[in-house]
């Protein structure tokens, strides 16, 4: 099981206000990054060790202060000064009353400071504390309790709290991508789903290999995920329960179902289907079983993805001729093209802010994975590559993970700023593809 | 902050937090209703590419089976143009000895596998190879092969014939597959 245990939030007792003056530091994700922020994480330090099922909570927080330093520096938003040069440690009550001048002389411009306690239920308490090194004034603190394995959890919770006050977003570093791990020879490529979390930790298969499985996208409560299998050589749509292990066909169609997503409530799923070669998008009430025929223009009609709000959808047909993007209403009405340009445009995808869609460029045997507004206007290209493909958004609507398969070579997953800045390699097991990010965890 | 935060003053955390490793589990949609008809046959797990480039050296191929229906056939793969499902008249020939053959089996059943290359995005591929098996198979139908006795399935880019990242090879993995089902 992983650890999904419920992590409680709470503030500080010693909290008074939230400080009312202007944030004296400022990251901006805008204009992409020249400077990253320097930030010190020293270890967290413990009120009395104490073992837990997780390790004695001193080293617990050395290595929380590490997953939060890892975080952030994988942003690209900020560069987490070596411990190696800290002038100093820090004690319990340096976590709230820091010795700034021991920091301006390592030069951070940022301190996050924190305690980890271990409660009479062998779970844990994480206190996480961020400072402005220079004005010395405190920007933000918050309390999180989880069980001794969630302790990595409270960590990422932390780093968010970090990244949410220094620039202004939703942090997305709790949070999950399921994709397919990939070996073998291209001839007979074994494909298993695969879930780890969003900094590669707590990697776990879920599926054997027997079967060739392929796109698995997320529900939004992130219990259920939606793929395709060919068990049975029947291609078409599965949803595997996280948790239980549980698999199960989504229905019994007699033709191939696939490119499965679920709908911003959780209550549909919108795929393809192909009937005589020609293959529309289709909606299913999961409830109810109903199936609804949405496009019924002939040529390819795929990769829908809903928009946040969930009254529209954008997939990628060539009814015009080549792949490219269109836009209609969830009910499947007046859909309008919204991609033009040089080459084709494939497996759209909705931001979870709803202002974007990440794509697939291609052509002239080069591919990028770009941005438009919904509109098709203000369109971008963040990568160019062998083949680069597949987007897939964090929580935030920051960053775009996709895969890259280099010529005669490795396929992995590999992420990017929406500034196009900070692309990298995300280090998986095995070769990896289809990645899907979840949304940030409760 | 705009997550669902459950915000708590320190001491009552402190009494929730035993309860804060369960996972609560989410109830499963109902299953499908069962089919009123029975699907097609569904053929044995297979490897699609079982076989590949071992069609060469068959002393004694035993009449009606896959290795005659090749041998017979000429071929059980057809090729395809970049992005077409066009059956071109070089496909025409094979595909019109693999009918002459099945004219004579008439009660074997085939699957007719469609693939593409790997230079495209994963589901217009799946669209793609489901385009090709489906042109193959009508040409099939229309030189005489009842329906009924033909399955269609798509790999998408997923089981090249070939490893290899150049025109050569894409070309033979875009293609169609006639398989013979090996009968129980």
């Amino acid at each position: 099981m992983h650890p999904g245990m419920r992590i409680l939030f709470f503030a500080l007792t010693a909290i008074l206000t939230a400080p009312a003056v202007a944030a004296p530091i400022r990251v901006d994700i805008n204009s992409g990054i020249a400077q990253p922020l320097p930030i010190a994480v020293p270890a967290f330090a413990t009120p009395a060790e104490a073992s837990t099922d997780a390790g004695g909570t001193t080293d617990l927080g050395a290595r929380v202060a590490k997953v939060i330093a890892d975080d952030l520096k994988s942003s690209g938003l900020f560069r987490p000064i070596d411990p190696a040069a800290y002038t100093t440690q820090v004690t319990l009550p340096d976590v709230t009353r820091p010795q700034f001048a021991n920091w301006r002389t390592v030069a951070a411009q940022a301190l996050v400071t924190g305690t980890v306690t271990a409660n009479p239920d062998g779970g844990l308490t994480v206190g996480c504390y961020a400072y402005d090194v220079f004005s010395a004034e405190e920007l933000a603190r918050q309390g999180f309790v989880t069980s001794a394995a969630g302790w990595r959890r409270a960590a990422h919770k932390c780093a968010d709290l970090v990244y949410s006050r220094l620039t202004g977003e939703t942090g997305y570093f709790d949070s999950r991508i399921v994709y397919i791990s990939e070996t073998g020879a291209k001839t007979k490529r074994i494909k298993r789903l695969a879930v780890m979390d969003q900094d590669g930790a707590s990697h776990r298969f879920l599926t054997s290999g027997q079967n060739l499985v392929l796109t698995p996208r997320f529900a939004p409560n992130q219990q259920t995920i939606t793929y395709m299998s060919f068990e049975g050589n029947r291609p078409r749509v599965w949803l595997y329960t996280l948790g239980s292990g549980k698999q199960q066909a989504i229905g019994d169609f007699p033709n191939m179902s696939f490119a499965p997503r679920f709908s911003p409530d959780g209550s549909n799923l919108i795929f393809s289907m192909s009937v005589g070669g020609n293959t529309d998008v289709y909606r299913l009430d999961i409830a109810s079983r109903k199936l609804t025929r949405l496009t019924t223009q002939s040529g390819i009609d795929t990769a829908p993805s809903y928009s946040p709000d969930g009254s529209r959808i954008v997939f990628e047909s060539d009814r015009g001729g080549s792949q490219q993007l269109y836009v209609m209403g969830a009910d499947g009405s007046g859909p309008q093209r919204i991609s033009f340009g040089e080459g084709r445009a494939a497996t759209p995808v909705w931001s979870p802010r709803g202002d974007l869609i990440a794509f697939t460029r291609f052509g002239g045997g080069r591919f990028s994975i770009g941005v438009m507004k919904p509109d098709g206007s203000g369109e971008r290209l963040l990568t160019n590559a062998y083949q680069d493909e597949g987007p897939t958004w964090s929580p935030n609507g920051r960053v775009i993970l996709f895969f890259r398969s280099a010529r005669g070579g490795p396929v992995n997953l590999y992420s990017v700023d929406l500034s196009g800045q900070n692309e990298r390699k995300v280090p998986t097991p095995l070769d990896g593809s289809d990645p899907a990010w979840s949304p940030l965890l409760p | 902050m705009s997550q669902r935060l459950v915000i708590l003053p320190i001491v009552t955390v402190l009494a929730f937090s035993i309860s804060a490793c369960a996972t609560k589990k989410k109830d499963l949609p109902p299953p499908p209703p069962t089919a009123a008809v029975a699907p097609a046959t569904v053929p044995a797990v297979r490897d699609p590419n079982a076989g590949v480039g071992t069609t060469g050296v068959q002393s004694a191929n035993i009449p009606g089976s896959s290795a005659d229906f090749v041998a017979q056939s000429g071929s059980d793969t057809v090729l395809f143009p970049y992005d077409s499902y066009e059956v071109d008249d070089e496909a025409r020939t094979i595909l019109g000895k693999q009918a002459e053959w099945l004219a004579r089996y008439p009660t074997v059943r085939i699957t007719v596998e469609g693939h593409s290359d790997e230079r495209g995005t994963r589901e217009y591929n799946l669209a793609l190879g489901d385009r090709r098996a489906t042109a193959a198979k009508n040409f099939l139908a229309a030189q005489g092969v009842a329906t009924g006795r033909m399955t269609t399935i798509s790999y998408g880019k997923e089981r090249p014939a070939v490893e290899g990242d150049d025109e050569a090879a894409f070309a033979r993995n875009r293609r169609a597959v006639t398989v013979v089902a090996v009968s129980g």
